[in-house]
């Protein structure tokens, strides 16, 4: 059997991570292709029904990438993204859903490497984890 | 702060004499209209209803033992839009609560409004209160009954029936208002305490309404104690209980799969406002391939779909601000614990907070606001 490989929907930040994904190409920098990336304005933009619709449909983690606390580009729509994430993580925690899937990350656009490692580290985690078993749930 | 009281009953009718005092409310003019739950001419129900005329206050309910709709939703229509003059509103605790949570969400204009909060025995569902009425066991003996179980903190229902989920492990009774009736503790067949708040009891003073320095027996507050203390045991056991069942999110479906996704646990939540709620949009209105793409992909999908996101979001929007009324449970026509769901859930994210709903309408709610300094992530929340 194939080894398994993770899939990672992952919404980055006009700003700063996406731009720092940007970097990673261009430095060549290498890391995993499991990533499909989803271009967004601000962290602060990404609603929690896109975080659980990737994870339902097929995801095996998401990563949210944002400015660093204080960067922001519209001042304060990392800290709402924050909390949101916390939220939503504490809700999946409380219903055993313990495995920790969702990655919220402050990755600026100067951090390519980070962006790179941040990547190769949450794929080397998903693979240790196994299939996503929300994506298996027929009734859901 | 608040003046606090002690109103003497005359002849053990306690309901009376709080209604006397909302009788002379609309008579001095103090407020324009007070709604207030009012019996229904079948007798077995109670609903809300708004009053101007001093003589209909006859046949209104300070302790109704039904909550039909969450108040605050009727507080929420009342108050949004022009209104010009004084309403007071009769409320349960929990609803006090909920009213606040909507003042904080600029659902409710509190300018024109006073609230008058009751402590609380509990609550029946309606059709529970329904059929006690035919079988003779509900109307004025379950009241006094409930009032002489207040006096204790002692609070039992009529054989075969009992108080609501939700009521069962309320651990706020007591109502934090601008005007509070206190019945925990008191031998309310004699005499009830009340607290109203400053500016307005000068204005009661002043208009020779009621003397606030009258005093008496103050109420013995040990008796609050004991009673959230049982009503804490009991949540505590029914959160168990319920972990104890839901240990995954597969077995949390399994346990939903009942869900008919009627959408009533929203429209019941008095926290759920928004106009258009997302998922009455396009947004889950799928194309028909796409039903067939999720179907091939897990072999086939239960319908209708988007149960589990619906009740997670659903979460994520309101839970912070739950404040535990149940009206949920008692909307769910397939029986499916969700009040013990949203309160358990909503207890530890409050707690990531540090947010009481509905503690004091000067706060926040962690939806609409951040601090720099919070939620690391070494500490792994996000």
């Amino acid at each position: 059997m194939a080894e398994f490989e993770p899939r990672i929907v992952a919404f980055l930040c006009h700003w700063c991570t996406y731009t720092g994904a940007d970097l990673a190409g261009t430095t060549r920098q290498q890391y995993p292709p499991n990533i499909r990336i989803i271009h967004l304005m601000c962290s602060g933009a990404v609603d929690s029904i896109y975080v659980l619709k990737a994870l339902i449909d097929g995801a095996d983690g998401v990563l949210i990438g944002g400015c660093h606390p204080g960067d922001c580009h519209y001042q304060t729509g990392n800290y709402k993204a924050r909390r949101r994430v916390a939220i939503l993580k504490g809700i999946l925690n409380e219903l055993g859903f313990t495995e920790d899937r969702i990655w919220l990350r402050w990755i600026s656009a100067s951090e390519g490497k980070l962006f790179a490692d941040t990547v190769t580290k949450m794929v080397e985690e998903l693979r240790k984890m196994g299939p996503n078993p929300m994506k298996q749930l027929w009734n859901a | 702060m608040a003046k606090k009281a002690v109103m003497k009953v005359e002849g053990g009718r306690t309901e009376e004499t709080v209604l006397g005092l909302l009788r002379s409310f609309l008579k001095e003019e103090v407020v324009e209209a007070i709604m207030i739950p009012k019996l229904l001419p079948s007798q077995d129900g109670y609903v809300q209803t708004l009053i101007r005329d001093p003589e209909k206050l006859t046949g209104g309910c300070i302790l109704s033992p039904t909550m039909p709709v969450q108040s605050a939703r009727v507080v929420s229509n009342l108050s949004i839009k022009n209104l010009g003059k004084k309403v007071a509103v009769v409320l349960k605790a929990c609803e006090i609560r909920a009213t606040v949570e909507l003042a904080k969400f600029l659902q409710v204009k509190l300018d024109h409004l006073y609230l008058i909060g009751i402590d609380c025995p509990g609550t029946f569902e309606v059709p529970d209160y329904s059929k006690m009425v035919q079988e003779g066991k509900g109307g004025n003996s379950l009241i006094m009954d409930l009032l002489r179980g207040m006096e204790k903190g002692e609070m039992a229902s009529p054989p075969g029936y009992s108080f609501r989920t939700a009521c069962q492990m309320c651990e706020y009774p007591v109502a934090q208002a601008d005007i509070n009736i206190r019945l925990f503790g008191y031998k309310t067949d004699q005499e009830i305490g009340i607290e109203i708040k400053d500016s307005l009891a000068k204005e009661i003073e002043d208009k020779g309404i009621f003397n606030l320095s009258e005093t008496g027996s103050a109420s013995k507050p040990e008796v609050l104690d004991n009673l959230i203390g049982e009503r804490i045991k009991r949540r505590d056991a029914l959160f168990q209980e319920f972990k104890d069942i839901v240990k995954d999110l597969k077995i949390f479906l399994d346990r939903f799969s009942t869900c008919i996704r009627c959408h009533n646990c929203m429209v019941a939540c008095p926290i759920c406002y928004c106009k258009e709620c997302v998922f009455r949009t396009a947004i889950f209105e799928h194309d028909g391939d796409q039903f067939l793409r999720w179907a091939d992909r897990k072999g086939g999908i239960r319908m209708p779909t988007d149960t589990l996101i619906f009740h997670l979001i659903r979460m994520s929007h309101m839970v912070t601000s739950c404040i535990g009324c149940g009206l949920c449970d008692s909307a769910c026509p397939s029986r499916l614990p969700v009040a013990t769901l949203f309160r358990s859930v909503g207890q530890r994210i409050q707690k990531m907070f540090n947010y009481v709903p509905g503690r004091d309408v000067n706060e926040t709610p962690p939806v609409a606001s951040f601090k720099e300094d919070e939620l690391k992530i070494e500490s792994g929340a996000i």
